[in-house]
């Protein structure tokens, strides 16, 4: 496919039936450089993210995961003193040319937080938002349904769909904002530590919920749990202090046979 | 002590505990200034309010002076003609509720839409050097003296805006005119609804612009859709507190507005509220104990009644739109 014709818009109809090999490239970072002010948080990161896998993102705190992660759909738009440099490519686009609407990007990335957050509102609205202001309001109800069962939250809920999605526990709520982020069928989930806030038996459902996602969406999940990436992911990112991404290999490798020293140590609990 | 040992009974624990107490005292004894002030100035309008109708003061009638009926309620309160100066009096507070109502129905068209702009401009839109600067020009605006308000009124909005520009269109306009006090009250409200709505928005969590943006919701989508929505009863309560504030409003609308109590929508011509029928009254026109002076108080009385259920208003939307997000 060639650059033209990978207009960012949120039409994708016309690349849906296309043939994709499991090797495609989903996002492609080259020379990334983020800056808040005068700080520096990523230094010239070159990745390149399959297509239907889980990518994981490790490193110790600070060292630029949420930033990095941040990059792709352009939520670092939100901040004043964020600078980027370099180029992140989806699908062969450059999200940060001037034609690339952010808002058009994040209908066809979605993202998962750190902290789950729900609208005040019901269940149902909650994972309709989306869906509603894409314009994508056939069979909303079925749309709604489905995405509940995607995020297997579905049987917890059916019977109280129009309660407010803050009476869920940790976990549900967590779960009812990813069944939100896949209700309008993205491309890319980006998630940032989406069980960081959850208790062990919450955080081994979102961890297979994380697999069973990777069947349809490209996943990008940021973890600080090593053991989390390890379980999960098909390709891990070590990422060090000073916003260097160190490594980037199938987690089988970096975890059994790194190649940068730096990584071995970190893995094996040495710093960070 | 046999405790002594603990360390637990000694000196410093029960010094610290008298400080407290008579801190607590202290703050206490604010707080009931404050009620005893309120409790008082209530007290006082209705005993003077009843010698409006009944010849004698309230306390004065427990303690047994004989009545002697001046003006009746229901009178005062369904008659629709104000004049109680004219050879045949007439006491039917209607027309000052109505030029109340009036100046805070047309006050609040310009306080509430421009003051909610005004706060999701500040809260979602501007820029930290925007904000920097609007937010203390605003602060200026609601620090000016409401009987400059008035002298703007009179001075600029009435000859060099209202008349020429309604005046053309048709409408015979008199010097001072309800339309005139509406636009003044209105700009005078326009900073509380903005910075108390701003507040408000202000302080829904980023997580939840978060969420929306995230899915690709552009800002007007979050600002309609997501923040006023999760921050509805801050901007309740501003919207009520304009209206009390307008309700209350004094020297800028008898300045703007004028003294000539009627029975009108029409907000061209001079009409009188409750609060410049009151400066009338007070500067002394009637004697004191006659049926005009006491209806000072009787009309007093209709305006706290009037601020008070609005206060009360508060209190229900409060309860009713507490805080949704966490
Ligand atoms: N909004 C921001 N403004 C300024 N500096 C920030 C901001 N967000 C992150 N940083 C800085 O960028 C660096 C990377 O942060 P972050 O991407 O949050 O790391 P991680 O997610 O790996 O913990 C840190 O030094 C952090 O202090
Ligand atoms: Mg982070």
């Amino acid at each position: 496919m060639s650059e033209t014709e990978l207009e960012i818009d949120v039409d994708r109809e016309e690349d849906a039936d296309e043939e994709t090999t499991s090797d495609e490239i989903a996002v492609e970072t080259r020379d990334l450089s983020v800056w808040y002010g005068e700080d520096r948080a990523l230094q010239d990161i070159d990745m390149k993210v399959p297509e239907n896998k889980v990518t994981a993102m490790i490193g110790p705190s600070g060292c630029g995961k949420s930033t990095f992660l941040r990059c792709i759909n352009r939520m670092n738009d939100r901040i004043d003193t964020c600078r980027v440099e370099g180029e992140v490519r989806f699908r062969g686009k450059n999200v940060y040319d001037d034609d690339v609407d952010p808002v058009a990007l994040r209908r066809r990335i979605g993202m998962v937080f750190q902290k789950p957050n729900p609208f005040p509102k019901s269940i149902r609205e909650n994972v309709a938002y989306g869906l509603k202001i894409q314009n994508k309001t056939d069979n909303l109800d079925e749309s709604v349904e489905t995405a509940l069962r995607r995020a297997a939250l579905w049987d917890e809920v059916k019977d109280q769909l129009d309660s407010s999605g803050l009476d869920l526990s940790g976990g549900q709520q967590q779960r009812l904002c990813i069944a939100r982020a896949i209700a309008p069928d993205p491309e890319v989930i980006l998630m940032d530590e989406p069980a960081s806030a959850l208790d062990p038996v919450a955080t081994s459902q979102i961890e297979d919920l994380i697999e069973e996602l990777a069947r349809d969406y490209t996943v990008m999940v940021v973890t600080h749990n090593m053991q989390q990436a390890a379980r999960i992911s098909d390709k891990t990112a070590v990422f060090l202090t000073g916003g260097e991404l160190v490594e980037f290999d199938d987690t089988k490798k970096i975890f059994e046979n790194p190649d940068d020293q730096r990584v071995e140590d970190y893995i094996t609990g040495k710093f960070g | 002590m046999s405790d002594d040992r603990l360390g637990i009974t000694g000196e410093v624990a029960s010094g610290d505990r008298r400080n407290e107490r008579i801190v607590t005292r202290v703050l206490q004894g604010c707080a009931a200034v404050t009620i005893a002030t309120t409790v008082a100035i209530f007290a006082v309008l209705l005993d003077n309010a009843f010698s409006f109708f009944y010849g004698q003061r309230l306390h004065e009638a427990v303690l047994g002076a004989t009545l002697d009926q001046r003006v009746g309620v229901v009178e005062f309160i369904t008659g629709t003609r104000w004049a109680p100066y004219h050879a045949f009096p007439d006491y039917g507070v209607l027309p000052l509720i109505n030029g109340t109502l009036l100046i805070t129905v047309g006050a609040a068209f310009i306080s509430i839409p421009i003051g909610t702009a005004t706060a999701i401009y500040l809260s979602e839109y501007a820029s930290e050097r925007v904000r920097g600067v609007l937010k203390p020009t605003l602060e200026v605006l609601a620090g000016i003296p409401t009987i400059v308000y008035g002298f703007f009124a009179i001075s600029f909005i009435t000859p060099v805006f209202v008349r020429p520009v309604f005046e053309t269109l048709g409408f015979s306009v008199s010097f001072y005119n309800a339309f005139a006090g509406m636009v003044v009250v209105g700009i005078m409200t326009i900073p509380m609804v903005s910075s108390i709505s701003e507040d408000a928005m202000s302080s829904v969590p980023d997580d939840l612009r978060n969420a929306a943006y995230g899915l690709g919701a552009t800002k007007q989508e979050v600002s309609t859709q997501v923040v006023l929505p999760a921050s509805i009863s801050g901007i309740l309560a501003s919207y009520i507190l304009a209206v009390s504030r307008a309700i209350g409003e004094t020297m800028a609308v008898t300045l703007a507005a004028g003294h000539r109590s009627q029975m009108t929508l029409n907000p061209f011509v001079e009409i009188q509220t409750m609060t410049a029928y009151m400066v009338q009254m007070a500067r002394g026109e009637a004697a004191l104990g006659t049926v005009e002076y006491q209806s000072l108080f009787a009309v007093g009385l209709v305006l706290f009644l009037m601020t008070l259920s609005m206060n009360l208003l508060n209190d229900w939307v409060k309860r009713r739109y507490r805080e949704v997000y966490r």
